[in-house]
């Protein structure tokens, strides 16, 4: 049995797909007014201002943590600069009881669900508070609290567990959805693929937003697909799809608040598109200079999102320059203070070796853990993070 | 008690792990209407409906990777990869993501519910890609927990342990017993622990141990020997991983003598494994080397499988040559 009801010929007819061409859902110019058409969705003030705070405080804490990087305090970050919008916008316009799987770049909307400073900086420099046991690189946050999946490394693997777990949520019946996040670059990996044929075959309440921002590593966009960005393959998929402005807020919020309905009302998978820019290099180990123009980077600093929103707020009398004033030299005296804070704070336990890798410490774990403190105790002085906690034990 | 073949006693766990809890779900490639390629969940759609019994698209990381994150959520998923040879699609999400998804978060989130069953081994004529016993690969990986069911009554009661189990297990099936071996299974609920060795027969002069379908050929190695008079020692592993040293290690220090066996490559077999660990532990109570039985350093063959396996005469063989060491 097949589902394709196809029209027959008698020539050969080849077609590439390119008569397809998807749209590029927009609300708001770059100087904060509404395009003619448009209509604005509907944001209250208190939501709006929270979303604004999410992005400026996401901007804040890149640049403060990336110079933190320069400056050898920290061994590696990733920024989400020129993207908040993209990743605000979208988390904003959920349930916070949704789960969110994200790729690494979206601490945004995990700072728009109330992860405080003191989360961020506790995983950054891995201490005694890092949730995940200073087991992970920097930028891996997790928390159960806020529905934010830990973060992997390992690319697109999130996609599938997505899925996955949005057809849980389906099965529970709470009316909650799964999003998750991914680069256009992760879009290659065979992971995203399964994901999204499994979501569509089995009407699972799943968004996959893909932030094209440009670039995946080195990696220009043409040199990843031949095709009109990521968005047609939900064609192939029979799956619903947007393309949005991903530097316009306001659209980026309506689409993930309709695509959500889709979701959770009607169990249709959606796929979005949001077409961004990576302002910031790849990590704080990559040199974007080396792959692309200053000039196209200017081109994308003018689309900046975050002012595009600003000029909004104001425009609506709900933001001004004194307000503006007073968040950044809030947020900018809180971030430094809140890093010297994790970084005095004591590395985690040394029993953290061997816990959490199965439910229990099987013996053989508990063996090899007394024979590692054993060997610190003979030799203290080489393991100064952790002869302190050696010290127990047989 | 019923009498089963394995494959029924698979299902009735299955089935009585379903009735138990809503949550537990049981998905692959063609485990739906069809009951799977072995009829291991046959009915089960029928039974608890499409939501909880379904197919799924032919993608095998998809199937870990919708696994991995059903279980995240706190369903209780069992996965069917149709056979373990085609499992290492799966590979990244089952070492990356499974076995490391309660360490990575600092046990924020796990994927304890999580089981992938996968029918493994030879002897069924399946040549090079229908045949293989990847337990090796998966025990190189913290995290996991690997079993192997030798008969009806232990495939219950294991997989029922499996399921329960809050870690991630893999649950590989000896296919060629699947149908050839029978006997008598509870009907109710029972659960074997996971990580306990169990030692089958009691000898004095040899420790002989393996695991799923070895065991059946141990049988006939031991039942042979035991007419030269050699006293064996027969010693079911069950659990890869974590593995249960202890018994092990207890058996052979009263023995002497080690002979393991498994269908894998000798390379990297996880016999190396044990064989090494057991001279750490046993070495000064050793008579003979630790001998190993396994299958050659070839892929699995078509025609010449009994040549390649490691059948009751080559078990045999290693019990002789250990004990006129």
């Amino acid at each position: 049995m097949t589902t394709t009801k196809s029209k027959v010929v008698y020539s050969p007819v080849f077609t590439d797909g390119a008569e397809f061409r998807i749209p590029t859902f927009k609300l708001l110019k770059q100087d904060g007014k509404l395009y003619k058409s448009a209509k604005a969705p509907d944001l209250d003030k208190d939501k709006a201002l929270r979303i604004y705070r999410a992005m400026v405080t996401t901007r804040i804490l890149d640049e403060r943590m990336l110079a933190a990087q320069r400056q050898g305090r920290l061994s590696f970050y990733m920024q989400c600069t020129g993207e908040e919008a993209a990743v605000i916008g979208s988390a904003a316009a959920l349930d916070d009881g949704d789960m969110i799987m994200a790729q690494y770049r979206e601490q945004g909307a995990l700072a728009y669900r109330g992860f405080s400073i003191d989360e961020f900086m506790n995983q950054l420099f891995g201490n005694e508070l890092d949730y995940g046991k200073g087991r992970q690189m920097p930028v891996h946050y997790g928390s159960k609290k806020l529905n934010y999946m830990t973060i992997s490394s390992p690319l697109a693997t999130q996609i599938p567990q997505a899925t996955g777990y949005a057809y849980g949520q389906k099965m529970a019946g709470g009316g909650h959805c799964t999003i998750t996040y991914f680069g256009e670059g992760a879009a290659s990996e065979g992971d995203f693929h399964a994901a999204l044929n499994m979501a569509a075959v089995h009407r699972v309440p799943v968004i996959f937003l893909c932030r094209n921002n440009g670039y995946a590593i080195s990696t220009p966009a043409a040199e990843q697909f031949a095709a009109d960005g990521v968005a047609p393959r939900a064609y192939g998929y029979k799956m619903d799809v947007i393309r949005v402005d991903g530097n316009d807020i306001l659209a980026m919020y309506q689409a993930t608040q309709e695509a959500r309905k889709l979701a959770v009302e009607h169990n249709r998978p959606v796929l979005i598109e949001a077409m961004s820019y990576r302002l910031a290099a790849h990590s704080s180990s990559d040199d974007p200079s080396g792959y692309r123009s200053k000039d196209e980077e200017a081109v994308w600093r003018e689309k900046d999102p975050i002012l595009r929103m600003r000029l909004w707020l104001e425009s609506k009398k709900w933001w001004s320059e004194d307000d503006e004033k007073q968040l950044q030299e809030t947020m900018r005296r809180e971030v430094l203070e809140t890093m010297k804070r994790a970084q005095k704070r004591p590395p985690p336990a040394l029993d953290t070796l061997v816990t959490d890798v199965y439910d229990e410490v099987p013996p053989h774990l508990a063996e090899q853990f007394e024979k590692v403190k054993a060997h610190i105790r003979k030799y203290p002085d080489e393991y100064p993070k952790s002869a302190e906690h050696a010290k127990g034990g047989a | 008690m019923t009498k089963m073949n394995m494959l029924q006693a698979i299902n009735s766990a299955l089935d009585t792990a379903m009735a138990e809890n809503d949550k537990v779900l049981c998905f692959g490639e063609d485990v739906g209407v069809f009951g799977g390629v072995f009829r291991a969940t046959s009915n089960l759609q029928q039974k608890y409906g499409k939501d909880r019994c379904f197919n799924t698209p032919l993608v095998e990381q998809g199937i870990v990777g919708f696994a991995n994150g059903l279980a995240a959520q706190g369903s209780v998923p069992v996965a069917e990869i149709q056979f373990a040879d085609y499992i290492f699609p799966a590979f990244d999400q089952i070492v990356n993501e499974s076995a490391k998804f309660r360490y990575r978060s600092g046990n924020l989130f796990d994927v304890g519910g999580l089981t992938i069953r996968a029918p493994y081994g030879g002897g069924i004529a399946g040549g090079l890609y229908h045949s293989q016993s990847p337990e090796a690969y998966f025990a190189h990986t913290p995290g996991l927990k690997i079993v192997v069911p030798r008969n009806p009554h232990q495939a219950k009661g294991l997989l029922l342990g499996a399921i329960h189990d809050p870690n991630p297990t893999l649950f590989f099936e000896p296919k060629r017993l699947y149908r050839a071996s029978v006997g008598e299974v509870p009907d109710e609920d029972y659960r074997l622990p996971l990580g306990e060795a169990e030692v089958i027969k009691e000898g004095t002069d040899i420790t002989v141990l393996g695991w799923g379908a070895q065991m059946e050929v141990i049988d006939q190695a031991v039942e042979r020997a035991e007419k030269d008079g050699i006293s064996c020692e027969v010693i079911d592993l069950r659990t890869i991983l974590p593995w249960d040293v202890e018994t092990v290690a207890n058996s052979v220090l009263k023995t002497g003598r080690l002979v393991v066996t498994h269908e894998a490559p000798l390379t990297g077999g996880f016999a190396g494994e044990i064989a090494a660990t057991i001279q750490d532990r046993c070495f000064l109570y050793l008579e003979s080397p630790i001998a190993r039985v396994t299958g050659i350093d070839t892929p699995f063959p078509l025609v010449l499988e009994k040549e390649h396996l490691p059948n009751a005469l080559k078990v045999y063989e290693a019990i002789k040559s250990s004990v006129e060491f």
